[in-house]
């Protein structure tokens, strides 16, 4: 099962035809994942990489019927991208572009809660690495190799830091089933609760690590969330503990955020709610197996 | 980015936010003219620095004649002033805006800012401006009006006259409140603000409202579509290699420990360093390289960290996604011949392309300390740091 995507996502890629976009589509297709095409305004009608481009996103829907899409869009076009992606339907859109400015994804998430519930787009990101799920498919540009396929959820804000904890789960014999990247910007598309939400759902995930970073509410709202709604067991960590406090000028963003901005903060109150919170980012895979060792067994059900 | 007070009231002035009479100067002389040109008796020069606190610190002085406003510009010139937001090494003053100083008969607070948890604009207010606002934030939150702005339309009038009536306004100053939140919101919104606050905004005892003091900060990433906003960048306030390392696509921030640290990512950069904390060190700063790293951009990052006479061991640890470990270690490999390290360094490369990419680093014959993970990389360079063997 996992979360989000899997070997039968058909995927576009948006901005298909730059460099970096058509070095990581490779990548992707190489893991399997299963691109059907792209979009580049005004190369419509050619191919690329052996696959169709087209010029808007609804053409590719039409054509296609992508259920998912990679923005890799440059940031000054990146938003209008995001919401071409939900006004033409796709499910799923994940954007990695770093950069966008903060009043665009104001407007951005304002437009995707213009579509009922069950029309509206989910995003991931933007500014993350994206998602995947081993041995089923990829939507982003992660190293594909470190993760082993598996049962644990994996959600993090950082890229690089997701990567390492894969690799340390790997290197436990640990597998993935699916990693998510939210992102790093202050407004993302999904919250590490959205993400939670999903692996307590998901049959084919038994626990989940959540890497936080300093600032910003979203790591306290899931532990709150985990301790009140969820019934497997959750891992977490919080990079930053050693970052100095951000020079900042005016008391507005002191005033708004009064407790639990800092990586420590954020770590007792995940503690307090009864998640267990690796000792530090080298333990980030031991605390996953310790986490599995002592979970309860799965509930039986005994027909009479 | 933040600008300066006397830039931002410029700014909201132009969207009808009422301020005093004021005027920039950068030298006794055209202090005493600008004050002149205001006319009056009492005046407020302030030092403009990037902080707030400046009264308290002694970067504001009330004069009542054109040679007080001599002496106290002659004095606050070439001052270093240290504020909570400064840091200890303060900020020296370069420029000074002369005020007029008016009659205040009320203070109060109001300050504009992005909400994360809303992910909306956000406007505070509190009937009491000036210092305190941040510990009664904590000791009286129920004190704090707050009001969110939905983004497609923006604020309404009718939030403003909410806020006005909560703010305790005379009936005559309440529609002069609402022009003024208005106008800072507009200007929000059209500049790609992050921050606007005034504090203290004053009733003044013929019933004005004025802006005493204004701050504005904007969101980097939309400095591209904002040149009038970005020509407003004072780099005197900026850390020089800070500004340097932004103009080469690095993300360097100063710390105060002994190991230099060149790492991808901004998670992975935090982890790392909280990690040597773990191991017994201390970082000497904060770098990402960012994705899609060429080995020129990792040279100039050994450039940049080795300035810091502080460093005695350098850890690389880099886990490539968007990066490719090839082009870091060749930039690594680059940067040793160029640059010269003569610290000890400890690399560590892990994801895309990392047997190239650890093939480079062993080819190249140099005497670099490799590591397979995150805890070794932390361990090696602490140890190297305390061992102080060279590369």
């Amino acid at each position: 099962m996992a979360i989000l995507i899997n070997e039968l996502t058909r995927i576009i890629v948006q901005g298909f035809t730059g460099d970096k976009a058509s070095f990581h589509t490779q990548k992707m297709m190489e893991f399997g994942a299963k691109v059907v095409g792209g979009v580049t305004p005004g190369k419509g009608g050619t191919m690329h990489m052996g696959l169709p481009v087209f010029d808007t996103v609804k053409e590719a829907v039409d054509a296609v019927y992508p259920d998912a899409s990679l923005v890799f869009v440059p940031a000054p076009f990146s938003a209008d991208a995001i919401m071409e992606a939900a006004d033409a339907g796709i499910k799923l859109a994940c954007c990695i572009t770093d950069g966008i400015p903060a009043q665009d994804m104001m407007m951005v998430k304002r437009y995707l809660r213009r579509y009922p519930k069950d029309k509206r787009t989910r995003l991931i990101g933007p500014n993350c690495a994206g998602l995947i799920s081993p041995g089923k498919s990829m939507l982003g540009l992660m190293p594909g190799h470190i993760y082993l396929p598996g049962n644990v959820g994996l959600v993090t804000r950082s890229g690089t830091l997701g990567y390492e904890a894969a690799s340390q789960m790997k290197d436990l014999g640990i597998g993935v089933s699916t990693s998510v990247g939210i992102g790093g910007d202050p407004i993302n598309g999904s919250s590490f609760l959205d993400i939670l939400a999903m692996f307590e759902e998901d049959p084919e995930t038994d626990a989940v690590m959540m890497i936080g970073e300093i600032g910003g509410p979203q790591e306290a709202e899931a532990a709150l969330w985990v301790k009140e709604n969820m019934t497997k067991p959750v891992v977490g960590y919080v990079a930053g503990l050693t970052a100095p406090p951000g020079r900042r000028m005016g008391h507005a963003g002191a005033i708004i955020s009064a407790f639990g901005d800092t990586a420590a903060e954020k770590a007792e109150i995940m503690r307090s709610l009864g998640l267990t919170v690796a000792k530090s980012p080298a333990h980030l895979g031991e605390a996953v197996a310790e986490a599995l060792a002592n979970k309860p067994a799965k509930k039986k059900y005994v027909s009479i | 980015m933040d600008i300066h007070e006397y830039q931002a009231k410029e700014l909201l002035a132009n969207f009808g936010v009422p301020v005093p009479k004021g005027g920039i100067a950068y030298n006794p002389e055209q202090a005493v003219y600008r004050a002149t040109e205001i006319g009056g008796t009492r005046f407020a020069v302030k030092a403009q620095i990037h902080s707030g606190a400046r009264g308290k610190a002694g970067g504001i002085k009330l004069c009542e004649s054109e040679d007080a406003v001599r002496d106290a510009a002659a004095d606050l010139l070439g001052m270093t002033l240290v504020t909570h937001q400064t840091g200890p090494e303060g900020k020296v003053v370069h420029r000074l805006y002369i005020e007029e100083a008016v009659p205040i008969e009320r203070e109060m607070y109001i300050g504009f800012v992005l909400d994360r948890k809303s992910e909306r604009i956000m406007l505070v207010a509190h009937p009491h401006g000036g210092m305190e606002i941040e510990e009664i934030a904590v000791s009286e939150p129920e004190t704090i009006i707050r009001q969110t702005m939905e983004p497609a339309v923006g604020m309404q009038a009718f939030q403003a006259r909410e806020i006005a009536f909560a703010l305790d306004l005379p009936p005559a100053a309440v529609n002069r409140m609402v022009n003024l939140l208005m106008g800072c919101h507009r200007a929000f919104r059209e500049l790609d603000a992050t921050m606007v606050e005034i504090n203290p905004l004053v009733l003044t005892s013929d019933g004005q409202l004025l802006a005493l003091d204004a701050k504005m900060a904007f969101d980097d990433n939309a400095l591209f579509r904002r040149p009038n906003v970005s020509e407003l960048r004072d780099q005197n306030e900026e850390d020089p290699r800070e500004s340097q390392a932004a103009e080469h696509g690095l993300n360097y921030v100063a710390l105060d420990g002994e190991i230099g640290c060149i790492i991808n990512g901004a998670g992975l950069a935090m982890a790392t360093m909280d990690m040597i904390e773990h191991a017994g060190g201390t970082p000497a700063n904060f770098l990402d390289v960012g994705g899609g790293a060429s080995p020129e951009r990792v040279a100039m990052a050994f450039k940049l960290v080795l300035q810091d006479q502080k460093v005695s061991a350098m850890l690389v640890n880099i886990f490539a996604g968007i990066n490719r470990c090839d082009w870091i270690a060749e930039g690594v490999v680059q940067a040793v011949k160029e640059v010269g390290v003569n610290v000890p360094l400890v690399v560590r490369l892990a994801g895309t392309n990392v047997d190239e990419g650890r093939a480079i680093i062993d080819a190249s014959g140099l005497d670099i300390i490799t590591a397979d993970s995150l805890a070794d990389a932390a361990h090696k360079v602490v140890a190297a740091s305390k061992n102080g063997k060279v590369a």
